[in-house]
Parts: structure tokens; sequence; C-alpha cells
């Protein structure tokens, strides 16, 4: 019933611009003309891999800072600007970088840049604002103390990497923010924000050109120093005995479990093999097979779910779930179970089809819009994939073998090493 | 980009509905039905959503497990909702494998099983689902301002149903509401996406036109007004303090819906109507973010209005400053408010609110899921046509109905007030 006409096609290095600007910033556009608007996605490379453990959050906190206020503008100045034309923009720090992600109608992308490079470039980190920002986080983190999923996963990082930047959370600790002064923001600032591993993409309504133009007026002139930040980071090992904690939350209805263990790195070659198993493990579908067992069979929860995320240095393998509390170690067993299975049979021959054709058919999805494609383009160049990555991405994912995935999956996953944590109600160290 | 739009009503009533966008080879199906919370009596609040859930467990030609699996396997999504008037389902699928969510929604339209097991498993899973929100303070406090917000309309439950319901609804009760809410004549088959509408129109033709259709009067109830301030406390874990201020708002359909969506704008910040993708836009130059937040008497303040069939809330939720109590919050919230009940605004700051509806239209247009989503959700309450002159209604807000609406919805009316106080707090 199909009747194809002016789509997209799937980007490659024949729509994908991509330039590095004299200060190293590096530049991709990509024009759609079927729409109003245009994305704005990228990070600089200052990341909370650069806090000191007694202020961990700096990274955090600086970059929620930036918009509070610059040498030309002050915080009601920049939203009112923002605001006034439905224009959005935000920063976010993780562990390797500060994030920015912003849009607007394609009239407007001027004023998103021009306030893109004034709050990276020029920020003031005004004592009020920041007092006031303060309050804000601390807030957030009390609500997180609350929250059982976001408990069990500051858990289970700091379970798995001991000693780590993966292991330590990036909106810090109570204590930490606390003890942040508007010196280190500057300071912080100063250090670790420069053009140099600066990646920006801008992807909608706008010649590339054009694009290309602004970038160089608003964000041309910000002198780096030529010095490339690599942080030292410790070797990461995967945990050498079982781990079982349980954080106890009172007063609540639900558990939340996480549990797992490392996986690949994001440029690992077993990569694309184990994302393909973690989907059969506990996507595909209602959930993969974990969903199938946990919840569809057992009516054990709402949720059973994996998840596989790499990064440059290493990645995590987790299934997470929300139970009842009296449930939580008939759902571990259950899980438990599943890996058991995972790293000692082939997957079926069909489950392989499935999740292929999943992965492929899937891609337009992944593409019709503006901020799809920005996502997707940022993650080329992050890891270095190419401009053919997405063209190529097909042919890739047929080629991979079930025992491929087997070993992956081998390589990263002993059920009997497994990271094991629930939040919830129940005495600490046990739950239910 | 075409905006063709196709409206039919078949003879057994079926509404269908037909946008063409071919900008990506993807088709966006949903089928939506009159019946969620709005429908429902005392003693069985939540059968709408657990009906809902019940659609995933097969039917005789596609058992349990088979669809998830059949529309993964064609690089779909979908997914279902249940809300006050409403329950839908949707298909997002490459264009060419399309027919495959026609099927299935026509076929699980009439055919769903609901065994006797499957309902059992699946009150475990909805109690669970419930229990995950009973553990977030911002679920009790508004499950307690809605429940104090409407003395007799079903709007005061929860969608999801009360605790004490899911444990004693049983499988004919479920069966006996699928049979009468899941049927042609109560459902509205909206399709957006890569395809000419003529062949679709044939297809879902031929697929339901020979299927017969009861028609469902929708229940009708009395006005249910908030004539007084009413209070209501919740406490629980924590240390953050939450307020909520709920007032009676407009329905969908009535043309006060449009001065209402600029009169919370102006206060709160834009609300989107977009479900699937788009993204929002901050409120931090709102009104009260500068008199709350920014004043440090708030950690942050949203306002959420909704298009509904007949008047539901306005709510406006607070997180609370540490150092300061709801009482001064609510005073300042109050200072604001009077100032909107005095005087008219200027005409410019309704420009600015209609120029942000209109940039959050175009970031909801890019992506098909929604596009399929607004030709439906119109349906439940007005129109498409509702939707096509969003934009344009609220250009047409002028200072003097705004002000109208704001005494009229505001300033004479009645209100809740939640407080969500923490165990542990000051």
């Amino acid at each position: 019933m199909s009747s194809p006409n002016n789509h997209h096609s799937i980007p490659g290095p024949e729509d994908i611009f991509r330039q590095v600007l004299p200060n190293g910033i590096t530049l991709l556009t990509r024009s759609n003309f079927n729409s109003a608007s245009v994305v704005i996605s990228g990070y600089v490379a200052s990341g909370s891999v650069y806090d000191p453990l007694e202020k961990l959050g700096l990274a955090h906190f600086s970059a929620l800072g930036l918009t509070r206020g610059t040498q030309n503008a002050d915080f009601q100045t920049i939203f009112d600007r923002l605001e006034s034309v439905g224009a959005s923009l935000g920063f976010g720090a993780s562990v390797h970088n500060t994030s920015f992600g912003g849009r607007s109608l394609a009239e407007d992308l001027p004023l998103l840049l021009s306030t893109l490079a004034d709050c990276l470039m020029n920020p003031t980190f005004p004592v009020e604002q920041m007092e006031r920002l303060r309050a804000q986080l601390l807030t957030g983190l009390a609500i997180r103390a609350q929250d059982t999923a976001d408990m069990a996963a500051l858990e289970f990082d700091a379970q798995l990497f001991p000693n780590h930047a993966y292991g330590r959370p990036e909106d810090g600790f109570t204590h930490t923010i606390s003890a942040i002064t508007q010196p280190d923001l500057v300071a912080f600032h100063r250090k670790y924000y420069r053009p140099e591993q600066m990646i920006l993409v801008i992807v909608g309504a706008v010649q590339p050109a054009k694009a290309a133009d602004l970038v160089a007026r608003y964000l041309g002139g910000w002198l780096g120093n030529c010095e490339v930040l690599k942080p030292a980071l410790p070797a990461i090992h995967p945990p050498k005995d079982s781990i079982r904690k349980h954080i106890r939350i009172p007063g609540k209805s639900q558990a939340d479990i996480i549990m797992g263990t490392l996986g690949p790195k994001r440029k690992a070659p077993e990569y694309l093999p184990a994302l393909l198993g973690n989907s059969i493990l506990g996507q595909f579908g209602m959930m993969g097979r974990i969903g199938e067992s946990v919840r569809e069979k057992a009516g054990l929860a709402y949720y059973a779910s994996t998840s596989l995320n790499a990064w440059p240095e290493s990645g995590s393998w987790e299934v997470s779930a929300g139970v009842n509390p009296k449930n939580v170690e008939r759902a571990i067993d259950l899980v438990k179970e599943e890996l058991h299975r995972f790293v000692t049979e082939l997957v079926t021959e069909a489950e392989l089809e499935d999740n292929k054709s999943n992965f492929i058919g899937r891609l337009p999805l992944m593409l019709e819009s503006n901020s799809g494609v920005a996502n997707s383009l940022l993650n080329l160049e992050r890891f270095d994939l190419g401009l053919d990555y997405l063209q190529r991405y097909p042919q890739r994912i047929r080629a991979i073998s079930r025992e491929e995935i087997l070993a992956a999956a081998r390589k990263y996953i002993d059920p009997e090493k497994l990271v094991v944590i629930s939040a919830g109600p129940g005495k600490k160290g046990k739950a239910g | 980009m075409t905006d063709q739009i196709t409206k039919t009503r078949l003879s057994n009533g079926l509404t269908i509905l037909l946008k063409e966008i071919h900008t990506s080879p993807i088709i966006s199906h949903w089928v939506w039905y009159r019946v969620g919370s709005r429908y429902e009596v005392p003693g069985k609040t939540g059968i709408s959503h657990w009906v809902e859930h019940m659609q995933f467990k097969g039917t005789p030609r596609y058992p349990a497990g088979i669809l998830d699996q059949a529309i993964s396997r064609d690089g779909g999504m979908w997914n279902a909702f249940t809300h006050l008037d409403w329950t839908t389902f949707f298909e997002t699928m490459p264009a060419d494998k399309i027919d495959l969510a026609l099927d299935l929604e026509s076929d699980r339209m009439f055919n769903s099983r609901f065994d006797s097991e499957e309902v059992d498993s699946e009150r475990t899973v909805i109690i669970s689902e419930r229990e995950g929100s009973e553990n977030e303070p911002l679920f009790k406090l508004d499950e307690a301002v809605q429940q104090s917000a409407f003395s007799h309309h079903p709007y005061r439950n929860e969608v999801i149903g009360s605790m004490q319901d899911l444990h004693t609804i049983q499988r004919d009760d479920l069966y006996a509401h699928y049979r009468r809410y899941y049927n042609p004549a109560n459902a509205v088959v909206a399709v957006a996406g890569d395809f000419e509408s003529s062949r679709m129109l044939d297809a879902l033709t031929g697929i339901y036109a020979s299927k017969p259709g009861q028609v469902v009067e929708p229940p009708s109830y009395p006005q249910d007004l908030l004539k007084e301030e009413k209070r209501v406390e919740v406490s629980g874990e924590g240390e953050t303090t939450f307020l909520e201020i709920a007032y009676r708002a407009p329905a969908g359909n009535n043309p006060d819906f449009f001065p209402f969506t600029i009169f919370d704008s102006l206060l709160t910040g834009p609300t989107s109507l977009n479900m699937f993708g788009g993204g929002g836009i901050s409120n931090k130059t709102s009104r009260l973010y500068r008199k709350l937040v920014e004043t440090e008497y708030a950690i942050s303040v949203n306002g959420s209005l909704q298009a509904t069939f007949d008047p539901f809330l306005y709510t406006i939720t607070i997180t609370v400053h540490p150092k300061r109590k709801p009482e001064e919050v609510l005073t300042r919230v109050d200072e604001v408010l009077q100032s909107l009940l005095e005087s008219p605004v200027s005409t410019a700051e309704i420009e600015r609110a209609s120029k942000q509806a209109r940039a959050l239209f175009a970031y909801g247009s890019e992506n098909i899921t929604n596009q399929g989503f607004w030709l439906g959700y119109s349906e439940m309450f007005a129109e498409y046509s509702w939707f096509l002159n969003y934009v344009d209604q609220l250009t047409r807000v002028t200072p003097d109905n705004l002000l109208k609406c704001a005494q009229e919805y505001i300033g004479n009316a009645g209100r809740v007030i939640g407080i969500y106080t923490p165990k542990g707090g000051k």
C-alpha cells in the first residue's frame, strides 16, 4: 500500500556535510526541508570524569549553570529570547561529556546558535543564581533518595565500577554538591570547556553552507589551546564474585531490581552481536525472553527488560525490573535462569532472524525526525563509525551469527558473578 | 508535504480518518475506542485499562506473544494507552508492512480470548503497575486531589483503578466491558503516513464494512461543579513538600478552551500537545516561575491542561523550596492569579504564546506517529478540525476574552489545594 515519494534516504556521505573548524570544532549538518524546524545536538569534552571526589557533581552543576547568566545576558534575558520564539536549549553532563540539545523554527537558528555560543564561551555563574541552582540540585537529590529505581541504579554502578568515574553519580551527593563554590565553577569552565573536542550536529530546514556560516560566525572565534584532554582512568575488571545488596527505602509499594555485569565498550568488535543478543534477551516484542518469563508467564512485574550501555572505556549489561517486595528473590531467580540459558545455548535461528529483521526494519522509524537523525550523526562522529555507517548497518547486522552472539554473551555474562541490587521496603541487606 | 485529509463514516458507524504524508516510508495506524475511566462504575474502576492489557493476550488467530513478535520483526513499534475518555492502540510500521497492523487490530476488535489464566496473571501485572505508581509522592497527591475535585463524576478515579477493584474484578466483567465498547460504531480508525488514501480506504472498508456496529451512547453526568475551596493533605516518606492546586477546566470542545490555553501558557509556560517527539519548551519566563522559582519559594512549577470530553481539571504542581512553607507559596500564587483577574494582559503576550504553540506544532509534525495520534485524539472530544484550527484559534484570543475566561474558571470558582507533607519534613 506504499507509494514511494520524496522520502528521506538513509543519511550517508553524500548528504551529511562534515567539516572541522580551525579551532577544532567538528560540524555535521544534514538538511531536511520537509520540516519547518531545526535541531542542534552535540557536546564538549567536559564530563564528570574530571570531578574531584569531594566535589562530585561539579561538571553537572557547571553544565546547568551555563544558561544562568553570561557576560552578555542574564538568566531571564537568555530564556526570554528562547521562549519567545518557542525555542529550547539545554545542557547536561555525563561521564565523558557535557552535552547540549536545542530546537527552534528554522528562522530562529541564528538565535539558537548565538545563545549556544554565548553560554559555552561566556558564562559568569552569578553567585545568586548558583545558590538558587544549588537548592534545586539538592532537592533533586532528596527526590532521588526516595526513588527506588534511581537508588538501585546508583548502587549498581558503584559496585560494578568501584574506583572509576563510571561508578560515580554525575549529579553527585548532598555533601559534594554543598561543597562546590562559585570559583570552582568558574575554574572548571575555564579548564575544561574548549572547542578542540567539540562536536556540533545541525539537522533540519537549513542549507549546510548557511549552517556552516552561522557556526563560524558564532563559535569560530572561540580559541582553545590545542591541548587534547585525556582523562586518566583506571582499568575495569569484571566482578570477582556475586554481589547482593538491598537498599532500604521505607514506605514504598514496589521494589526495583537492577542486576547485571560489564558489557562491551562501543568500539569493541563484539558490540553489535552483544546488542542483537541483548534484544533477544530483554527487548524484542514484549521485553524479550526476560519479559516473557517475569511478566508474561509469572505475572510478577509491569516491567522487566534488559539494556546494553556502551561507553568509550567499557559498558554495562543490565536487567531491570519493578516487582512487589515479596517477589524480589523469585524475580531474581527467574532472571538468573534466563541468563544461564543465554550463556549456555545458542539463540534459535528464528530469534536471530526476527531480531535482525527488527534492527534493519526500524531504521526508517529511528531516522524520521530531525532529532532522530541528529542523535545518529552524533554517535557516528563520537565513535568514529564513518559517515556511511548507517548505510552499511543492514549488511553488518545480516552478517551476525548465532555463535558470535553466544561468544559475546559468554565473554561478559557469568550468571554466578553478578551484581544484584534491589531497593525498596524491607530490612537493609534483605528485601521483602 | 501533502496535507490531504480524508474522513469517512461506514454504515456500521466506524469513523475513518486518513492523512497522507510522504516524507518517510512509514505508516502510523491507530484505533481509538470511546471508553476510559469516564465510562466506569463504582466497584469496576480500572476495568478499561485492564481490558486494554487483555488486548495483548491474543486471539485464536494471533495467540499471545505472536503479535509482539510479528510487529517487532517488521521493525515496527506499537503500544496502547487508556485515559479518561478513550483507549487507543497504535502500530507504526514500515509502509510496506502495514497490512499486518490493519489485520491484527481488526482481529482483536472482535476476537480477543480473555483466557481466565491470562486474566489472573495480568491482575498481578497491573497491581504491580499501580504499586510502581504508588512509589511516587506525586501520584498519591494527584489521586487525592482528583478524588476531592469531583463528587460523583468518574473523573474522580485514577485510570488504573483502585487497588480494591483490581483485586475483585473478574474475567466476565472484563469480557462484558470489551464486548460493549469494542465495536466499529464506537471506534475511530486513524492512519497517517506514506499511502494512497483511496487504496487505504478500500482496504479498511474491505476489513470493517461487513462487521456489525452497535452504537453505545456515552453516559452523561450531571454537572459536577467545584464550588468551594477544599483541602487535602497526604503525607509520606522523603524530605520534599509538594503543592498541587486544581481548578475545573473547560472541556476540549468548549470555545473557552483556547483562551484558557493561553492563560495556562502565561501562567506556567506552554503545554505541548505532542505525545511523540518534539519535546516541549521551558517555562522559565512564565509568571509563576518568576514569582516562585526566581524568588526561591519553589524549586519548580508546572501546569497541566488537557482536552477532555467533560470539564476536567487544570492543575498547577509546585515543588516547594525546602526553606518555605506551602502556605507562603500559595499566597504568592494567589497574588499572580489576582493580577490576571484584575486587568487584561497585553496583546503582545498573547502573540508570544501563539508563536510558541506554532513552534510546538511544527516540532510535533515531524513525527508520523504523532500525526496519527493527533488525527484520532481530537475525535475523542471534538473532531479533527479542532486540531487543524488549533493555532488559528489561539491567535484569535483577545485580552478581553482571556480575562473573562480567567474570571469564570479561576476567580469565581472553587478549587482543591493538595499538600504532600514529608514525614521527615521540618
